[in-house]
C-alpha cells in the first residue's frame, strides 16, 4: 500500500466539504449486490522485499548474449545517451500532447523523427509511430484497401510468420484477404526487405506486377538496411524500428513506423505533427490533420490507433541524432560484414550449409538436426535461423563454428 | 523554442567511436546522401534536455487530465523495467531459459484475474484501443463458432470514447449509438428498442464518461445476455472500481484494461502503453496466442490454441510496460488497489464540491473518479470557451483538464485528479479555478488570449491543417 499523500485529518476535512459522513457513501450508486462479494486478495510486499523477489527471478532469466537470436528483435548496440535522454521524466511522465503549448518537447521530437523517417524512406510523410511492425504492416493494408476500394493483398517474399498471422487478424474480420497472385482486385503487393531469412532481393519486379494491377506497392523494410540502400520507389514504406537503439524487451516495447507518398495523407492512420505559426513570431508544433482520427471521427476514423509508441520513437530520433549518416551506416555495414564472415565460416562446415544470396543479421543454417543445436532458433528439423549483429565478434563466430565443426554429425 | 536537431548539423562532425565501415555488398544500388544530423554527443544531449523542458509531465505538476488516469508513477517501477536481464531478452528465447520472466507475466495475469473477476487476461495488446479491437474480435469469434452469423452489431452509448466505435469498425462491426438519459445512464428503453439477434455485443464504460456509476448495470446485463449479446467493459475508467466492484460480477463477459492508467505506469508522452484483455472461461479459447501457462512446474508459451482469434502483436506485447504494472500491483496489494480506488474519488469529489458553487456542473450528484464541467453559459454572456480556460490553467502551473469530450456536454471541461494528490495540492488547483472564474467575469479578454505565460502563443491550428508541414526535408 503506498504513494497515497492523504492524512487521515484531511481525509476527515475533505469529507465534511463534500458533505459525506464516510468514504463509503460516496459509492452509493454500486449496487449491494456488487459491493458484499467477496474477492480473493493478494498481499503487499515492501521495495525491499520485492527487489529480493526480483533479484531471484532475474537470476533464472539467463541473458543470453551470445544467443545468435534475432528473426525480428536484434541485439544492437544502444549509446547511453539514449537512455539518459528518453528518461528524463518530463518525457516519460506525460501524455499525448494535445496541449501545444506545454508539449514542445515531445512535439519537436515527433517532427524530427518523421522527417527522419521520411529521408530513410524516400517517401513525403510519416506518422508518429505505430505499436510495432507487424501491426503498422497491417495498417499500411487497411491504408491501401481504403485508397483503392479494393480487397486483397499478395506477398511478394517471404514475409515473418509473425506478421503473417497478424495481418490475417486485423484483416479478415473486414473480408480483407491474402492471395497468392496479384489481379484486378489487389489492393497491395507486400514486399519484405530483407525478408523472413535476411535475404536481401531486388523488388523491381514485384513493383512493375503492382503497377501493372494497379495495386499500391507496400516494402516492409528494416530502418538500418534502408541508411544504405537507395530507397525503393513504394507508395508505403512501413515497419519495425527497434534495430534504432531500442533494447529487445522480449519483443516490447517495440516501435512501428509507417511513410507514404503525400497522397495518402487522409488515409494515414495514428498521430502526425505538423509545424505552424503562433500569434509571436514562432513557429511551433502541434498535432494536426485531426479529422482522420477516432476522437472526431468515429466509427469513420481510418483507424482505432490512440496510444501510440512515442516514447521509443524518441528513443529512434535520439538514436539517428547521434549516429548520424555515417554512424547508422557504419552499423548496417558491420552487421552485413558479419554476415557474411558467419555464413561464410558455418557454410563451410562439412553437411552444412547456407543459401546463395546477400544476406542481413538473418540467415539460414541448414545442418542434420537443428533441434539439438541450442543456438539460434530453429525453423523445422533441419535448418536454423541464425542472427548476427554489429556487437557479434567474429572470435564467437569462430568459436560456433569450431563447435559446430567438432560436433558435426553427432549433435 | 529550440532549434530543431538539424539545425545543429556540421559537415563531418561526429559523437560516435564506431570502426570505419567495411567495404561490403548489399546486392543492390546503394544510396548517395542521407540527410541525418552531423552532431557531436554534447549537441544531442543538449538539445534533448531543452526539449523535455519545453514538456509538462506528471513530474512536472498536476495533470488532472479527464479520462487519462495521470496518477504518480513510482520511481521503482522504472528501475525494474531497466533490469538488463529482461531487457536484454530475445522473444525466442527458449521458455527455460526465460522461466523467471514467464513466471512474472503469469503472476501479474493472476493478479489481474483476481482484481477484475475473469478466468483468463492475455497481456498482449499494446494500448487500450489495441486491447479494444481484440475483445471485439474474441466477442466476433464466439458468436461464429457457435455458427450465429447474424450478429453484426455492436451498440455503443452517445458518451463512449471515440476509440469504441473506431475498434468496431476495424473488427468488422457496425455501430449502433445508445442514448444516455439526462441523469447520465443508459437509457434502457433505447437499448430495449435495439436488442435483437443481430446485436454482438454491448460496450461501455463504467463508470461512464461523466464519470458516473451506471446504476443499472446488473438489469443492462441481463437484457443484453437474454438477447443473446456479450458485454464489453472499457476499462479507460477502471481507477473508480478496484477492489470496489468487479466488471465480471457486473455481467461484463470481456474487459481491456490501461496498465498505464489504472497501473501507474508511465504514459511516454503517447505511448508505450499496454490493454490486456480478459474474459470469462466461456470465451478463453478465443484469446490471441500464445498464453503463458503453467504445468507440471514448468511456464511456457502454449500456441496450441485451434480456436484463438490469432496473435495481435508480433510477439508477446509490451513486455517493459507490463513489468512497470507487475510491481505497481505486487507493492500495493489488493488492499492498496482498493484504497487508490476510494482515494481517487474522494479526491475527485472533493474538487467537485469545491468548484460547484461557482462553475456549472451538470451532473451535480456524488461522481466517481472523475467529473465534468459546462461553461456554455459563460460562453454566452462573457465568450469566453472551455479551452480558454483550459489555456489560462497553464499560466497558473497546471496541465489543463480534458475538453470538449465527452461529446454530449457542450463546452466541457472533464477533470480527474487521482488518488496520488494532496489535499494542498487540490486546494491550489481550485483556488486556480476559482480566480480564473472570477477573470472570466472581470476580464474575459485575459483568459480569452490566454496562456500568456509559456514559450509559445495559441498556435494556428487551420494553418496546420491547410498548409501541412509534416516533415523538414519536404
Amino acid at each position: 500500500m503506498a504513494y497515497f499523500p492523504h492524512t487521515e485529518n484531511e481525509i476527515q476535512a475533505m469529507l465534511q466539504t463534500i458533505g459525506a459522513k464516510n468514504i463509503g457513501e460516496l459509492f452509493a450508486d454500486v449496487p449491494e449486490k456488487l459491493k458484499n462479494l467477496e474477492f480473493p486478495e493478494f498481499k503487499p510486499v515492501s521495495e525491499i522485499e520485492l527487489l529480493a523477489e526480483l533479484d531471484e527471478l532475474r537470476r533464472r532469466s539467463e541473458r543470453q548474449s551470445v544467443s545468435f537470436l534475432g528473426g525480428g528483435r536484434y541485439d544492437h548496440y544502444i549509446p547511453p545517451v539514449v537512455p539518459a535522454l528518453a528518461g528524463r521524466s518530463e518525457f516519460y511522465t506525460a501524455y499525448t500532447p494535445y496541449q501545444p503549448e506545454i508539449s514542445q518537447g515531445t512535439l519537436t521530437a515527433i517532427y524530427e523523427f518523421q522527417s527522419m523517417i521520411c529521408e530513410l524512406t524516400g517517401l513525403d510523410i510519416a506518422n508518429a509511430s505505430l505499436y510495432d511492425g507487424a501491426t503498422a504492416l497491417a495498417e499500411a493494408v487497411s491504408m491501401a484497401a481504403a485508397a483503392t476500394g479494393r480487397t486483397e493483398y499478395v506477398l511478394a517474399n517471404t514475409l515473418h510468420p509473425n506478421y503473417c498471422e497478424v495481418l490475417k487478424t486485423y484483416l479478415t474480420p473486414r473480408n480483407i484477404t491474402r492471395q497468392k497472385e496479384s489481379g484486378a482486385n489487389t489492393a497491395a503487393v507486400i514486399f519484405a526487405l530483407p525478408d523472413f531469412h535476411g535475404l536481401i532481393s531486388n523488388w523491381q519486379e514485384y513493383l512493375s506486377k503492382a503497377r501493372e494491377n494497379g495495386a499500391l506497392f507496400i516494402v516492409c523494410a528494416d530502418p538500418l538496411l534502408l541508411s544504405v540502400l537507395e530507397p525503393p520507389a513504394a507508395d508505403i514504406v512501413t515497419g519495425e524500428a527497434q534495430s534504432l537503439g531500442l533494447p529487445q524487451n522480449y519483443g516490447g516495447p517495440a516501435l512501428g513506423y509507417l511513410a507514404a507518398k503525400k497522397d495518402f495523407l487522409r488515409q494515414m492512420p495514428g498521430r502526425i505533427v505538423g509545424r505552424t505559426t503562433d500569434g509571436r513570431g514562432n513557429r511551433p508544433f502541434v498535432l494536426t490533420m485531426q479529422t482522420r482520427e477516432q476522437h472526431i471521427r468515429r466509427e469513420k476514423a481510418t483507424s482505432n490507433i490512440c496510444s501510440n509508441q512515442a516514447l521509443c520513437a524518441l528513443m529512434a530520433t535520439i538514436y539517428m541524432s547521434y549516429l548520424g549518416r555515417s554512424g547508422l551506416q557504419t552499423v548496417a555495414k558491420l552487421c552485413k560484414a558479419n554476415t557474411d564472415y558467419a555464413k561464410q565460416k558455418l557454410g563451410g562446415i562439412p553437411d552444412f550449409s547456407v543459401d546463395e544470396g546477400e544476406h542481413f543479421r538473418d540467415f539460414v543454417l541448414h545442418c542434420p538436426d537443428a533441434k539439438k543445436i541450442k543456438i539460434g532458433r530453429p525453423l523445422d528439423d533441419r535448418r536454423l535461423l541464425l542472427s548476427v549483429t554489429e556487437k557479434t565478434t567474429l572470435k564467437q563466430i569462430d568459436f560456433l563454428a569450431e563447435t559446430l565443426r567438432r560436433t558435426g554429425k553427432n549433435i | 523554442m529550440e532549434k530543431l536537431i538539424f539545425e545543429y548539423s556540421q559537415e563531418g562532425r561526429k559523437a560516435h567511436t564506431l570502426p570505419d565501415a567495411p567495404a561490403v555488398n548489399f546486392g543492390l544500388p546503394e544510396r548517395k546522401s542521407l540527410r541525418l544530423p552531423e552532431v557531436a554527443e554534447i549537441d544531442v544531449t543538449r538539445h534533448y534536455t531543452k526539449l523535455s523542458q519545453q514538456n509538462y509531465g506528471v513530474d512536472s505538476g498536476f495533470y488532472p487530465l479527464g479520462s487519462c488516469t495521470m496518477k504518480y508513477n513510482p520511481k521503482i517501477n522504472e528501475q525494474i523495467a531497466a533490469l538488463e536481464e529482461f531487457t536484454g531478452m530475445n522473444p525466442y528465447t527458449p521458455d527455460h531459459a526465460a522461466v523467471g520472466l514467464l513466471k512474472i507475466l503469469y503472476e501479474t495475469e493472476q493478479m489481474l484475474c483476481q482484481t477484475f473477476g475473469y478466468a483468463r487476461f492475455t497481456l498482449q495488446p499494446a494500448a487500450g484501443a489495441h486491447g479494444e479491437f481484440t475483445g471485439l474480435l474474441i466477442i466476433r469469434a464466439y458468436h461464429l463458432d457457435r455458427g450465429d452469423t447474424r450478429r453484426v452489431k455492436i451498440l455503443v452509448p452517445d458518451a463512449a470514447h471515440g476509440t469504441n466505435p473506431a475498434s468496431c469498425t476495424l473488427a468488422g462491426f457496425q455501430t449502433v449509438t445508445i442514448r444516455s438519459l439526462p441523469d447520465g445512464g443508459v437509457d434502457l428503453n433505447d437499448l430495449k428498442k435495439h436488442l435483437d439477434n443481430t446485436v454482438a455485443g454491448l460496450m461501455l464504460t463504467n463508470p461512464n464518461t461523466l464519470g458516473l456509476f451506471e446504476k443499472n448495470i446488473l438489469p443492462i446485463a441481463e437484457l443484453v445476455h437474454n438477447a443473446g449479446g456479450l458485454l464489453y467493459y472499457d476499462g479507460a475508467n477502471a481507477n473508480a472500481t478496484l477492489g470496489l466492484a468487479r466488471p465480471a460480477d457486473m455481467g461484463f463477459d470481456v474487459c481491456h484494461l490501461n496498465l498505464h492508467k489504472t497501473f501507474a505506469t508511465p504514459h511516454g508522452g503517447g505511448g508505450p502503453g499496454s490493454g490486456p484483455v480478459g474474459v470469462t472461461a466461456a470465451l478463453a479459447p478465443y484469446l490471441p496466442r500464445p498464453l503463458i501457462d503453467f504445468q507440471n512446474g514448468e511456464y511456457y508459451l502454449n500456441n496450441n490454441r485451434p480456436k484463438s482469434i490469432g496473435k495481435v502483436h508480433s510477439f508477446y506485447g509490451n513486455i517493459g510496460v507490463i513489468l512497470r504494472a507487475y510491481a505497481y500491483l505486487k507493492i500495493q496489494g489488493s488492499a492498496g488497489l482498493k484504497r487508490a480506488s476510494e482515494l481517487a474519488v474522494l479526491n475527485a469529489n472533493y474538487v467537485k464540491a469545491r468548484l460547484q458553487k461557482v462553475y456549472a456542473i451538470p451532473y451535480p450528484q456524488i461522481c466517481q473518479h472523475e467529473f465534468v464541467i459546462s461553461v456554455k453559459e459563460w460562453k454566452k454572456q462573457y465568450g469566453v470557451s472551455a479551452a480558454d480556460i483550459a489555456k489560462r490553467l497553464m499560466d497558473y502551473g497546471y496541465h489543463p483538464p480534458t475538453i470538449y469530450f465527452p461529446l454530449i456536454v457542450p463546452e466541457c471541461l472533464m477533470i480527474e485528479p487521482t488518488e496520488t494528490e494532496s489535499k494542498e495540492t487540490l486546494d491550489a488547483f481550485c483556488d486556480a479555478m476559482l480566480k480564473i472564474a472570477a477573470e472570466v467575469k472581470t476580464n474575459p479578454e485575459l483568459v480569452k488570449s490566454a496562456p500568456h505565460s509559456t514559450i509559445i502563443g495559441r498556435l494556428d491550428e487551420v494553418k496546420a491543417v491547410k498548409d501541412p508541414d509534416l516533415n523538414y526535408f519536404a
